[in-house]
């Protein structure tokens, strides 16, 4: 693989997001507006019998903004992928590149560079509102590490969409999935405190077993982390063959 | 005051401005007349300020002095008396994608007051006239180029107005699409006396559809008359002599003299002269610079343009205009009106 | 020649009308995302009924009110994008050039407002009704409901013009979405006023006016009839409708300077 190319490709993805407001903004205050709605608007909620979430529900909903903020950041950086596809910006990079697969390898970097940024702004907001962590280092770790194979599988999941489709829009068949296999997930209290339909579809969720995991490390008790792992590595494995596909079909484009 | 039929289809500029918020004067007091019945091409490269004066013209934006009527109203002071002479065609062919050719007809004729039951038979009669009645029906998204201009064109006459205003009507048409908009144009004009007050950037179509043409430059009136007249004033054809070596510019410019007087508004790197002796005093200038040894890479035979009435008028091109820097005011290039 | 006002307001709304219906994509959105977000928030948050003090066992009666507000916040997107692009193809202009009236103008637009918002009322009530939910107010308050959407609806609508008028541009207006969806979500749209425990939020959704339109739904779905939040609703929705006619005529008489 090319390591110039992608990072190349990465450091023009990242200037851009640091130097116009209307792409850092959004990515930082939207993690931060669900945050507060959820976690200050549905406090509530933690008080209901059988919800003995040891850290607390401002924790609780730290968990699903942290990935819902990696899930979406991958997906924006498929808008960003498509708006240079559409604009002719990305037969710079068809025609630089030896190793194209070092394109979307730097698409990527970039998503995960801008992902951390809101991931810093988003973690110092919660410990500022208090927000209880009970898991130690390495618990924290494996949080931050399920949040990074998300935005990396997002991240592909989008690519593959955007060299597929080469324009903005194909921004709803980014969003739309994305958004559903988010919310079909306990998002508001626990698996076991949902019932009918939604414990149905959530159970099956895979989202829903890195959200448990999630949980369980920044509660200090760990949960189905084999299971979360095993689901947050296949997903970026499966959706960069995804990815792939989509820049052959980019390249047969011209 | 009352207004006769024959004023009623002209138009009167003196002193147009139209200054814009911290920015430049789009126009810089430009007078104009158009007589009824008459086509008017008004000339100019992209951003001189002619889109500016038919928005003022249509009463869309109001100046920021002059006066100006049209069709013998106050622009100002009647601007919907002035609409209800008129119709336009603007720059973008201001359509509705989601609409088709026949609701677009439906709902211009209803907004002009048409009566029920003439709005129907006025619609299709247009839509025939423009070559649409077979396509009347699809979405205008589905229109080409083409198609569009003319739906565009067809709305702005629903009501019958006297004085059309077509803003770069034929940019981005193909030949066929352009000819056919041309012939439309002066049919109007020649059989039912509107008048025509045409931007365009196309010299050829100035040429084609004009009886008197206006040459705008930033903002101002730099010639106006009948083609055929301003080229006149050019006169003689033009010999123009572009040396292989920059440094003989100026013997070039010494061979040439020897032929007549130097051309006005000279390309930087070449030299120029009008031949006093037409067009077949060529060869002896072949001849004069072969004998002086200087190695010439392009010698072109002009006959005189609009475009080299725009040269000749401000030392630019028509088509290079736009990007060069605007002149200083008060400079040899911030052009008079004459032609 | 000038048409009379009925008749330019008519020809208007029959073109806002048919834009409408000839953009399936945007109907569809307005539809299906806030029947989604109902369908997993009545789902995720049955349980909350237990909390001491809910006013309803039925979490999904409760949450019914939402998608009526959210449907409203299309209306500002729909109505708002639809001008905005008048504006930027020169379709105003064209408009402008006849004798129409601004008053026909903003009047004919929100026609399509009025199409989409009794689509979705009719739809949110429909579908909530067969999953389960109630309605206390039984078929009159049917009635009341659906006109309290489509006011809400039309005024939103508004707020999207005059956010066209003044900007003249689509994407500007797209960007006020996150705005609004601010609004909605710092409100009693979760939970009951009275049950929001943090205290800052609690004081931003009781001054937040989305927290007593919400009221006002729910007290057709829940309670029946209670005159004082209906009538603080329809003054809501009132108020918005002027404050965004209003604000939408200024920005005409800026936009649309002819002499």
């Amino acid at each position: 693989m090319s390591r110039g190319i992608a990072l190349a490709v990465a450091w023009r993805s990242v200037h851009n997001y640091f130097t116009n407001l209307a792409f850092l903004l959004p990515s930082i205050v939207f993690p931060l507006f669900f945050f507060t709605a959820f976690a200050g608007g549905l406090s509530a909620v933690g008080n209901l019998p059988g919800f003995d979430f040891p850290s607390g529900y401002t924790a609780f909903q730290f968990v699903f903004v942290l990935l819902q903020s990696a899930a979406f950041g991958g997906v924006f950086t498929g808008f960003g992928i498509a708006r240079d596809f559409e604009g002719g910006f990305a037969r710079r990079f068809l025609l630089a590149a030896t190793d194209r697969r070092a394109i979307v390898a730097g698409y990527a970097l970039a998503a995960l560079t801008r992902a951390a940024v809101t991931w810093a702004v988003l973690t110092t907001v919660a410990l500022v509102a208090g927000m209880e962590v009970g898991g130690g280092g390495v618990d924290l770790f494996g949080l931050f590490g399920l949040a990074v194979l998300v935005n990396l599988a997002a991240a592909l999941w989008a690519a593959g969409v955007a060299m597929r489709v080469r324009s903005l829009q194909g921004g709803p068949l980014m969003q739309f999935p994305t958004f559903l296999v988010l919310f079909l997930a306990p998002v508001y209290v626990p698996l076991d405190l949902l019932s009918g339909w939604i414990h149905a579809v959530a159970s099956v969720n895979p989202i829903t077993a890195l959200l448990e995991a999630g949980r369980g490390f920044i509660s200090g008790e760990p949960t189905v982390v084999a299971l979360a792992f095993a689901i947050a590595i296949a997903l970026p494995l499966l959706f960069a063959l995804w990815a792939r596909g989509g820049l052959r079909r980019a390249e047969a484009a011209g | 005051m009352a207004v006769d039929s024959g004023e009623r289809a002209g138009i009167e500029v003196e002193g147009l401005v139209r200054e814009f918020k911290n920015g430049p004067r789009a126009v810089d007091g430009i007078d104009l007349r158009v007589a009824p019945g008459e086509i008017y091409g008004f000339l100019g490269p992209n951003g001189a300020g002619k889109s500016t004066t038919v928005l003022m013209l249509t009463t869309l934006l109001p100046p920021t002095a002059g006066t100006a009527r049209v069709g013998g109203r106050d622009i100002v002071k009647e601007g919907p008396r002035v609409r209800a002479l008129i119709g336009a065609a603007l720059q973008e062919a201001a359509l509705d994608p989601l609409l088709s050719g026949r609701e677009h007809m439906r709902l211009q004729t209803a907004l002009h007051g048409l009566p029920r039951a003439e709005r129907t038979a006025r619609g299709d009669e247009l839509l025939a006239r423009v070559g649409l009645s077979q396509a009347a029906d699809r979405k205008v998204g589905g229109y080409s180029g083409g198609m569009k201009r003319r739906l565009d064109l067809a709305l702005a006459l629903v009501h019958g107005p006297r004085i059309l205003f077509l803003d770069e009507p034929t940019t981005g048409l193909d030949i066929q699409s352009r000819t056919a908009l041309w012939d439309e144009v002066a049919r109007l004009a020649a059989e039912e006396g509107v008048t025509v007050f045409l931007t365009t950037q196309y010299l050829e179509e100035a040429d084609a559809l004009a009886d008197r043409v206006g040459i705008i430059d930033r903002g101002r009136i730099v010639a106006e008359g009948t083609p055929a007249a301003l080229k006149a004033a050019i006169g003689r054809p033009t010999v123009e002599a572009v040396p292989h070596e920059a440094t003989d510019r100026e013997r070039v410019a010494a061979v040439l003299s020897r032929f007549g007087e130097a051309g006005e508004g000279t390309r930087r790197e070449g030299a120029s002269v009008l031949l006093e002796g037409g067009e077949s005093q060529l060869a002896e200038v072949v001849r004069a610079l072969d004998a002086e040894g200087i190695a010439i890479e392009r010698l072109q035979l002009h006959a005189p343009s609009l475009d080299d009435v725009f040269l000749a008028k401000t030392g630019r091109s028509l088509e290079g205009a736009e990007d060069q820097p605007a002149p200083e005011a008060g400079s040899e290039e911030a052009g008079a009106v004459g032609g | 020649m000038s048409a009379a006002l009925p008749t330019q307001v008519g020809q208007l709304a029959r073109r806002s009308v048919l834009r409408t219906l000839r953009q399936p994509a945007q109907i569809v959105s307005a539809l299906v995302f806030p029947l989604f977000l109902l369908a997993v928030n009545s789902g995720g948050l049955k349980d909350a009924t237990d909390l001491p003090g809910f006013p309803t066992d039925s979490y999904l009666t409760f949450a019914l009110a939402v998608p009526f507000i959210q449907g409203a916040l299309f209306s500002v997107m729909n109505a708002g994008t639809d001008l905005a692009r008048d504006i930027e193809t020169g379709f105003l202009n064209r408009l402008a050039l006849t004798p129409l009236r601004g008053a026909a103008l903003l009047s004919g637009l929100l026609a399509g407002a009025v199409v989409l918002g009794l689509m979705q009322a009719a739809t949110y009530l429909a579908v909530g009704l067969i999953a389960g939910a109630e309605l206390a107010a039984g078929a009159p308050g049917a009635l009341v409901l659906v006109a309290l959407s489509v006011s809400l609806t039309v005024g939103f609508g508004s707020i999207g013009l005059f956010a066209a008028l003044r900007t003249g541009s689509g994407e500007a207006v797209q960007s006020l979405f996150p705005v609004f969806f601010v609004f909605l979500f710092i409100s009693s749209m979760a939970l009951p006023l009275d049950l929001i425990q943090t205290q800052w939020f609690h004081d931003v959704a009781s001054a937040n006016p989305v927290s007593y339109l919400l009221q006002a739904f729910r007290s057709l779905l829940i309670e029946g009839w209670n005159a004082g939040d209906l009538a603080l609703g329809f003054a809501i929705s009132a108020a918005i409708l002027l404050a965004g006619m209003y604000a939408a005529a200024t920005a005409l008489k800026s936009r649309l300077v002819r002499t």
